[in-house]
């Protein structure tokens, strides 16, 4: 399909990209990577009237050490993410997740920071983000606005930033000593979204669970923290058996979608099985 | 009839040559229709109706013809008086009912996606803007979008003044039936359902047409240069000899461009109203709804056999779905699939109904297979059914009914004669590449231990009807047009050779391959041959490419050119050396006098003295340049084991194909690298069919798979690495020995995957799973057991 006309602008710093934002009005949107809002333009499914292309904004681009946090600008490609040596370092879960995000071709222009404030619950990032506690940093003429990320995602591709506010990265506490972490994705090709996906870590202590965090992919419309499942294994034994019994509670407080990739109720079913497998690779049970 | 593959052959037919032509392909160095540019092009969009079934009572284009860059914007009444009925050229009965079909909806639309109006813009972006400016009132109708329902007394009708949604119904049967099915120790009944799908060619369909002079040049990414001109002609009044059509570059058709398009009637029209170039490049979205579908049929089957698992007899009563609209061959599609329901069985007695169902969706057509997939999909699972019922292993069951190699040529129950083949060589080859009897302990033992991946195996011994077509066979079908194709050669001066082959590629090769052939016959090196096609100006001889016809018929058609070129040369070679004809030998390319190996003109030598034509025998004309038309005795018979292992998780009903063995015979081998892509190429697309494609209509009759986001096609990181391989046995009705090959992985592949599935899930009561075989619905099959779950594909088991 075509798209519509759209105006556009190509700033080259933050500064010049936060001013366009205020300047264009609610009706533009800010183009990162486009793998998803340039689909939706062609299909006429969006309108905006502007584009603010931030590819020209070389400091949203890469990782950097932020002490017990790593820094992630809002432009690094995927690509960029799955290759860099701090996320590997210290944060795997992204690196999996990332790693498993459409195809080659996508992951070299789709960004870290456009697939987050795309809000697609069917997204994998989200979630990763959400297990991990991330904080958003955004900015906007007013400052800067650090949101966490249980606040960040509100519904079906709706973020918490404001018309004005631009995401410039994402504080991704490191894990330390002791954590193993997994993203299990179920999908039916390689190239599909996420039916259900579970992103997960668990710290092991003395042979049990000291502590896990779960959050779920496509189960909402917002990537959604599998707390009763938390509760259940932690203090517990790193065990099959102890995962699935406590994985029964993985669909609570769900709302999943119905689509022709799966109903409802296949869902949860999925969410219980998932997540128990995604706690036992991660905590490496035997 | 069966010989041992041989690895290396000594001329250039059997050589794995890569592909001439791909160089220029994968880089998109090359024109596809929607590359070409013409001064002062305009460009084309069309509205298209958003309801499954409606009355037009008004079309308002005047808004938008005021819209910038608009030249011009037209709705059906328009063009109700030129633009005629797109053509179907395969009325299979003779009470068949063919709707009108007008390229342009005029006052009734009757699926999602049919054409109302268009705009003409300066580029395409000002086209798809005045779209939205175009206002249509509809009045809604009922959609009608069940088959069995469709049929039923009172149900809405899609051609209300037809008064049915029955289109036709053909019937065939052989052999005494009562005889077969009184008494008979088994009978099995099944329902199976072909979903319907969306052949999703790599390039998009798309037109351009230039006026010129007092005639219409017209582009398009189409399969049938040639019968698509004729069909313009004849749809349009516009004279034959007026039209050229060109197919430049074609990226992949499956069937879905071997159609004449309302876009191509419509471009061919507007361009002769606005006496300037038109261009229309079809979106992926709008394609899904506007380029015909493939499959769709219910199918009903009855088995009769012995206890031994001799089968007695087998009855097929099919639905097919049309669609809305009967379109170039949309009838006569399930009716390739008539003669193979038998596959490669004996029985003593059969019997086929089909009936055509008109709906409110897109028409359905040819799409590659083409019939006998599902048909070859139905006996293949019926078999693993009936190994399951009487306790054999399936491919036990299936060597105590196939045909034995000693019985070629053998008539089928079904009334076709296969002409070669070797079930038993090539299946026993797939066994020991697939490791059938290991796997067949894994799987007990993964059984044994309750796992919860359990492991399945299927089995497809395939054969199929291709190279279509004898030109007698296709007339007593009714077809509207004959099978033969056209070849022809010319020796230019210098030595270099021109090869023009009605058969226009869209993918498969004829440039590597065609060149070959000529290159053997007429001793010239492959690099000298340049092979044309798809142009009807230059190529004026055709019936195209579908069925897997190019090689066994158009290749034919070139070998038999060639021939007729060595004739010619050869009196010429005699003169020049002085000699009788009958003394000369040709080999290598060298005419020589027998016993006289020094003394010899190449073939290159006697085009260049034809070109000088000084010396030529009296009554010789100076040409060497010949021509052929073939017209096939048979069809062509492929055959091949396929053996799937498929691991099924039972806990989420994922599917993981693990290995897949395909021991094709497609006769003699003219490129094995192309034969092994064609393969490659046909498995993915028949494990997408079981595995992941589903056409999906929602209750309003909106297709609601129209990215390919919700159409999943599988990439490479979804299938297995296949193992390939080959048993031969030469065609015994054309003299290159050589059968079709085009369709064969997509036809024995379906039901390899889903006997695979089926056949892991049998301890957890499961019979069948319905296609597409999604985790969810694989789930659903174990968890409600039986493969009754669902309800919708499966006969009881009586």
């Amino acid at each position: 399909m075509i798209p519509a006309q759209f105006g556009y602008v190509r700033p080259e710093s933050v500064d010049e990209a936060v001013a366009s934002l205020a300047e264009a009005g609610e009706d533009a949107k800010v183009l990162a990577g486009g793998q998803s809002l340039l689909p939706l333009m062609r299909l006429r499914l969006a309108y905006p009237e502007a584009l603010i292309d931030l590819d020209r904004v070389a400091e949203l681009r890469g990782v950097r050490d932020d002490g017990d946090a790593l820094f992630i600008g809002a432009m690094t490609t995927h690509h960029d993410v799955v290759r860099d040596p701090l996320v590997h370092a210290h944060a795997p879960l992204l690196a999996q997740a990332t790693a498993t995000v459409a195809d080659p071709a996508v992951r070299h222009r789709g960004t870290f920071g456009g697939s987050l404030v795309h809000a697609d619950p069917a997204g994998d990032l989200p979630a990763v983000t959400l297990a991990l506690d991330a904080v958003f940093v955004a900015r906007s003429p007013r400052g800067i606005r650090e949101i966490p990320a249980a606040d960040f995602f509100v519904d079906l591709l709706t973020s918490a930033l404001e018309p004005d506010e631009l995401l410039t990265g994402v504080r991704v506490p490191k894990l330390g000593e002791g954590w193993g972490c997994h993203y299990e994705k179920f999908h039916r090709t390689a190239q599909a979204w996420a039916i259900v996906g579970v992103a997960c870590a668990v710290r092991r202590s003395n042979g049990t669970v000291a502590e896990a965090r779960i959050a779920l992919t496509n189960m909402a419309s917002r990537p959604v923290r599998a707390h009763a499942v938390e509760t259940a294994v932690a203090g517990g034994p790193v065990s099959l058996d102890a995962f699935r019994s406590a994985a029964g509670a993985a669909a609570e407080g769900t709302d999943p979608p119905a689509d022709l990739h799966g109903s409802a109720e296949y869902r949860r079913h999925l969410a219980r099985v998932l997540t128990a497998r995604a706690l036992a690779t991660a905590a490496g049970a035997p | 009839m069966t010989a041992p593959v041989q690895s290396t052959a000594p001329g250039e037919i059997g050589s794995a040559r890569k592909r001439s032509e791909d160089a220029r392909l994968i880089t998109g160095r090359t024109q596809w229709t929607d590359n070409i540019q013409l001064p002062g092009m305009c460009h084309v969009a069309f509205l298209r109706s958003p309801y499954a079934h409606a009355r037009i009572t008004r079309v308002d284009v005047e808004a938008a013809k005021g819209q910038p860059g608009v030249i011009a914007v037209f709705s059906g009444q328009d063009f109700a008086d030129e633009q005629g009925s797109l053509p179907c050229a395969w009325p299979v009965t003779e009470d068949i009912i063919i709707p009108a079909h007008p390229a342009l909806a005029v006052s009734e639309v009757r699926h999602v996606g049919e054409a109302v109006a268009c705009v003409v813009a300066r580029d395409r972006y000002a086209a798809a803007d005045a779209l939205e400016s175009i206002d249509v009132d509809y009045e809604p109708l009922e959609p009608v979008l069940d088959m069995e329902e469709a049929l039923r007394e009172g149900s809405p009708v899609v051609h209300s003044e037809h008064g049915t949604n029955r289109s036709y119904q053909w019937v065939f049967e052989n052999g005494d039936l009562d005889a077969a099915f009184r008494d008979a120790p088994v009978v099995l009944e099944r329902r199976y359902v072909q979903q319907r799908l969306i052949p999703a060619a790599m390039e998009p369909r798309a037109v351009v047409c230039e006026p010129f002079g007092d005639e219409f040049r017209l582009w398009s990414a189409t399969q049938i240069p040639h019968v698509l001109r004729v069909m313009l002609a004849m749809v349009t009044g516009i004279a034959e000899h007026q039209i050229r059509v060109i197919a430049p570059d074609v990226g992949g058709g499956f069937g879905s461009k071997l159609q004449v398009y309302a876009e191509e009637v419509l471009c061919l029209l507007l361009a002769r109203r606005l006496g300037r170039p038109v261009k229309w490049t079809e979106s992926r979205s709008e394609g899904t709804m506007a380029t015909h579908h493939g499959r769709d049929q219910i199918q009903r089957l009855t088995l009769a056999a012995e206890r031994d698992g001799r089968i007695r007899g087998l009855k097929v009563d099919l639905l097919a779905d049309m669609g809305a609209y009967l379109m170039l061959v949309t009838p006569g599609i399930p009716l390739l699939g008539a003669f193979m329901f038998n596959g490669i069985y004996k029985m003593d007695a059969y019997s086929f109904t089909c009936t055509g169902v008109f709906t409110t969706k897109t028409p359905t057509d040819a799409y590659r297979g083409a019939g006998r997939p599902e048909a070859t999909y139905a006996i293949e699972r019926l078999m693993d059914e009936l190994a399951a019922e009487v306790g054999l292993d399936p491919i036990e069951v299936r060597r105590r009914n196939w045909i034995r190699h000693e019985e070629f040529p053998y008539d089928t129950i079904a009334g076709l004669t296969y002409d070669s083949g070797n079930y038993e060589a090539a299946t026993e080859r797939a066994q020991i590449l697939f490791e059938y009897d290991r796997l067949r302990a894994e799987q007990a033992d993964r059984r044994d231990r309750g796992d919860p991946v359990q492991l399945g195996i299927g089995v497809s011994t395939f054969t199929e009807m291709c190279g279509l077509a004898p030109s007698r066979v296709l007339g007593s079908l009714s077809y509207g047009a004959g099978g033969w194709e056209h070849a022809s050669v010319r020796m230019l001066p210098t030595g270099k050779v021109e090869v023009v082959t009605g058969s226009s590629a869209h993918g498969q090769g004829h440039e590597t391959a065609w060149a070959q052939i000529a290159a053997d016959a007429l001793g010239v090196p492959f690099e000298d041959i340049r092979v044309l096609h798809g142009d009807t100006q230059v190529a004026p001889k055709g019936m195209d490419t579908y069925g897997s016809r190019s090689l066994a018929v158009g290749g034919i058609a070139l070998h038999n050119a060639c021939l007729k070129v060595v004739d010619k040369a050869r009196t010429v070679a005699a003169h020049l050396l002085e000699a009788a004809e009958q003394d000369i030998e040709f080999e290598g390319g060298r005419f020589s006098v027998r016993g006289v190996r020094d003394q010899a003109k190449t073939m290159q030598e006697v085009a260049l003295a034809v070109f000088a034509a000084h010396d030529l025998p009296d009554g010789v004309e100076p040409s060497l340049d010949s021509d052929a038309t073939f017209d096939p005795d048979d069809f062509s018979f492929p055959h091949g084991t396929h053996l799937c292992a498929a691991e099924v998780d039972t806990e989420t009903g994922f599917v993981r194909l693990r290995s897949y063995v395909a021991v094709d015979d497609v006769g003699k081998v003219v490129n094995p690298l192309i034969v092994e892509g064609q393969v490659h190429g046909g498995l993915a697309q028949g494990i997408a069919q079981a595995l992941y494609e589903e056409a999906v209509y929602d209750e309003a009759g909106n297709l609601t798979t129209t990215t390919l986001a919700d159409y999943l096609v599988p990439s490479a990181a979804d299938l297995p690495a296949f193992t390939t391989d080959r048993t031969e046995s030469p065609a015994t009705t054309n003299p290159l020995g050589v059968k079709g090959v085009g369709e064969a992985g997509t036809i024995a592949s379906t039901p390899a995957v889903v006997n695979a599935i089926v056949d892991a899930l049998r301890p957890h009561g499961v019979h069948d799973v319905p296609m597409p075989c999604t985790p969810e619905r694989v789930w659903l099959a174990i968890t409600q057991g039986a493969g009754g779950g669902l309800g919708s594909t499966s006969g009881g088991n009586p």
